[in-house]
């Protein structure tokens, strides 16, 4: 007996074949490793692709510690001058931890990454010491404050170094910026609601596309799951648990992990029999805010425009930061304990007094020639800047206008004044109070001929 | 042998167009003259297209349809600022959102939610417009109305999904967004939010019969076709007129399983079978957040849920541990 195959049939089956292999394209190829760790029959499995392993691993290969050198010996701080967090190190361990230093961050220009040559090592010049000396006291921090996450000083994990992120690179590759919102040609309708575009972020899901700025940044409710049987008043909504997924979804692309790595397949929503890894877990989404609003959000007026994101904000830091990929950053080794000093505060523990070319610039919004009309990105830094006024109520903000040389001087007063009203208005539907807006003029209202002197400042001051 | 297992219609038999029956008062008249013959549809099914009844039902229906979906597509398209290599690189991510909680059942602004409620209006018009047409068609050919009533059971899981529930949770939000990646994205948060949907019994239900058709019709169509020999593709004669073909399939059945369907019970299988999928799934749909906050403690109370052996150590939730830290 034959099959006897028409035409047709051969062409159906190769249009089958080829509809296959269309959609297939979407996944990973076999073989997956999947590893039982909860009760069998649960779900409790974590998936890996080998590949994807291997491709990762050297990644996660830890540099061989500098050998250890006499802890006594003149005090770094009586040796070299303005030296604020490391000063009680003996010298020959000081500069041991600057060279380590410099092979994790700058492998390449070392001590001119961060020291102006021809001038001393005592200058802060250059944004990246300025920068340089807050992430060291934010390592002393997350070590001895964060052992809940890290292990650290005071855990028994491996506790983190300038390494975990930096891999030899000046930046970590893994920050995140705030999304720009969405382009409107018409405010009449297309309104994508933050969410609905291939996000990276979100493993191009169509999942929220700036979860990460209301969770690591902003503390909203992450919580949405439903906690009794029956209905008892929580109103969190669909689209707000949209939101948790998205951070969910970076948590696990972060870590190279599924749901169940944290959760019980049962009830995600509930602790009892959940992995203790979520504890960990939980302590991590708060250690990352910490760090944005304590370390990274005040360095932005430090940073230079080409390092920051496209809505002029400064690089935060997710969960992907420092684990790139692996459920340990760098599979749990341990680099702490050759570099004690990472695992405890020591010196100062205050933050950069001048920053950037101007102290407390909040932001800095540019106009068109001869214009007070506020431009989209304008009024995104605006909004920018009204946020980080809703978190320190003690602050207050000075605006100045600025215009370019062109035109009649008199015009160009009235037109800085009028840039000033424009951003304090702005300011004010932003929901910052009247009272915190002070209208300075600048002493020399009139700059040069090009586009950064058509601006407002916008200062904060205590 | 093998001319029975082909999975195209082999032989078409082709003969003078068939007009159907004259159409009673209150009809309007079909659309097109002639009806087409085209031999590849003849391959799937019957070769003679058209005539097309439209009438002012149907005409409503695709109206209200077209409009729908212009209001869907535009905003989409606007969505990605009229690029249409963006629209179309994108378009499985892009939708139309639902308004966001702070709306309540209130109306939005047309780009927050509102062009949402107006595509969702024309849409249900379209459909329950469609229906009436299945309906009074079907009425004009002295059929039965199964067919109307089985579309029914899906618009019923349509409008739960969009309205009904909605509605009851005093929220727009709670409905799905309009696009293809959304609605998925939509559905597992649904999970999510209400912890965990299969612990849902009628979810479970829905499951059954949505895989119970699936089964019930390849039983079906496997029993005919392996009988087309005896003439079992006349199975409706054979309701009252069993033949051979039909004595066969029924022997076949009761020696593998001991009991077999008959050439008409059958299709009451199957049509309750596809009924019950949407409406069980509906009322499941239905009973989330309005009754049931989560399913899997719901499902912990009344019994069901099997509970495992301990494997990890015990896990606190910290924020109950550390005051003042959420």
């Amino acid at each position: 007996m034959t099959i006897r195959r028409t035409p047709s049939t051969r062409f159906s089956l190769v249009t089958v074949a080829l509809v296959a292999s269309a959609v297939l394209t979407g996944c990973e190829r076999p073989p997956i490793e999947s590893v039982q760790h909860g009760f069998r029959g649960t779900g409790m499995v974590q998936v890996y692709n080998p590949r994807t392993i291997e491709a990762q691993a050297p990644n996660n290969v830890v540099p061989d510690p500098i050998p250890a050198v006499p802890a006594d010996g003149p005090k770094a701080k009586d040796v070299y001058k303005n030296v604020q967090v490391l000063g009680d190190l003996s010298v020959a361990e000081f500069n041991r931890t600057m060279v380590a230093i410099s092979a994790w961050v700058a492998p390449k220009e070392q001590c001119t990454y961060c020291h102006m040559a021809g001038e001393g090592f005592e200058s802060d010049s250059m944004y990246t010491k300025v920068v340089a000396r807050r992430m060291l006291q934010m390592t002393q921090t997350i070590n001895s404050k964060w052992s809940a996450h890290v292990g650290g000083t005071n855990g028994n994990g491996a506790g983190v170094t300038c390494f975990t992120c930096h891999r030899g690179q000046h930046n970590p590759s893994e920050l995140w910026f705030r999304a720009p919102p969405q382009v409107q040609a018409s405010r009449a309708l297309g309104n994508d609601a933050g969410q609905n575009r291939p996000s990276p972020g979100v493993t191009l899901a169509s999942l929220p596309y700036d979860a990460l700025t209301d969770y690591l940044l902003d503390a909203k409710e992450i919580r949405v799951g439903g906690t009794t049987a029956l209905p008892t008043g929580n109103r969190q909504n669909i689209k707000q648990t949209e939101f948790t997924f998205a951070l969910m979804i970076h948590m696990s692309n972060s870590l190279g992990v599924n749901c169940t790595y944290c959760h019980n397949s049962q009830n995600f929503a509930g602790w009892e029999g959940a992995p203790p890894q979520r504890v960990t877990a939980w302590h991590g989404i708060r250690m990352a805010r910490e760090i944005n609003n304590v370390y990274m959000e005040p360095l932005q007026a430090v940073f230079p425009a080409a390092r920051l994101g496209p809505t002029g904000d400064v690089a935060k830091v997710g969960c992907a930061t420092c684990h790139q990929g692996a459920y340990k950053p760098l599979y749990g080794a341990n680099m702490l304990k050759d570099y004690p000093v990472l695992g405890r505060i020591t010196g100062s523990t205050a933050g950069p007094v001048v920053a950037g070319p101007i102290a407390g610039l909040l932001g800095r919004v540019l106009f068109e020639t001869g214009k007070f009309e506020l431009t989209p990105d304008a009024k995104q830094q605006i909004v920018a800047a009204s946020r980080m006024l809703a978190k320190d109520a003690s602050l207050k903000v000075d605006l100045s206008g600025f215009t370019d040389r062109t035109g009649n001087a008199n015009a160009n007063a009235e037109l800085a004044k009028n840039r000033a009203f424009a951003v304090r208005d702005a300011l004010t539907a932003a929901g910052v109070p009247q009272a915190r807006i002070n209208l300075r003029r600048p002493e020399a209202v009139i700059g040069g001929a090009d586009g950064s002197s058509r601006r407002v400042d916008l200062v904060a001051v205590k | 042998m093998s001319y029975y297992q082909n999975i195209f219609t082999q032989i078409q038999a082709t003969g003078p167009a068939s007009h159907g029956i004259p159409l009673g008062h209150g009809n309007s008249p079909r659309t097109g003259k002639e009806p087409m013959i085209v031999h590849l549809f003849g391959r799937i099914g019957n070769a003679q297209i058209g005539p097309i009844y439209l009438g002012g039902l149907g005409l409503a229906s695709i109206i209200c349809f077209l409009l729908s979906f212009w209001i869907m597509g535009f905003n989409m398209l606007a969505s990605v600022d009229w690029n249409p290599i963006q629209f179309v690189r994108q378009l499985f991510w892009l939708a139309l959102e639902p308004p966001g909680p702070q709306y309540g059942l209130s109306l939005p602004p047309l780009n927050n939610g509102g062009w949402w409620l107006m595509a969702g209006f024309f849409l249900t018009a379209s459909l329950l417009l469609w229906w009436a047409r299945m309906y009074t068609r079907a009425r004009a050919l002295g059929m039965g109305t199964h067919v109307a009533w089985a579309f029914a059971a899906a618009i019923w899981l349509y409008l739960v999904l969009g309205f009904i529930r909605p509605v009851l949770m005093g929220s727009w939000s709670e409905a799905v967004p309009f696009g293809i990646f959304p609605h998925l994205d939509w559905t597992a948060a649904f999970s999510l939010r209400y912890g965990n949907l299969f612990y849902n019994p009628f979810h479970a239900l829905s499951i059954v019969f949505l895989y119970g058709s699936a089964l019930l019709f390849a039983m079906h169509g496997a029993t005919i076709l392996a009988v087309t020999r005896f003439g079992g593709e006349r199975e409706i004669e054979q309701i009252v007129d069993r033949g051979t073909a039909s004595e066969r399939a029924a022997l076949f059945w009761r020696w593998t399983m001991g009991f077999n369907a008959t050439m008409e019970s059958i299709h009451r299988w199957a049509w309750w079978f596809a009924v019950l999928c949407p409406l069980a799934g509906g009322i499941g749909i239905l009973l989330t957040g309005t009754v049931v906050d989560n399913w899997y403690l719901w499902a912990v109370k009344h019994g069901f849920a099997a509970s495992y052996p301990a494997v990890f150590p015990p896990v606190v939730d910290p924020s109950t541990l550390i005051q003042g830290v959420k």
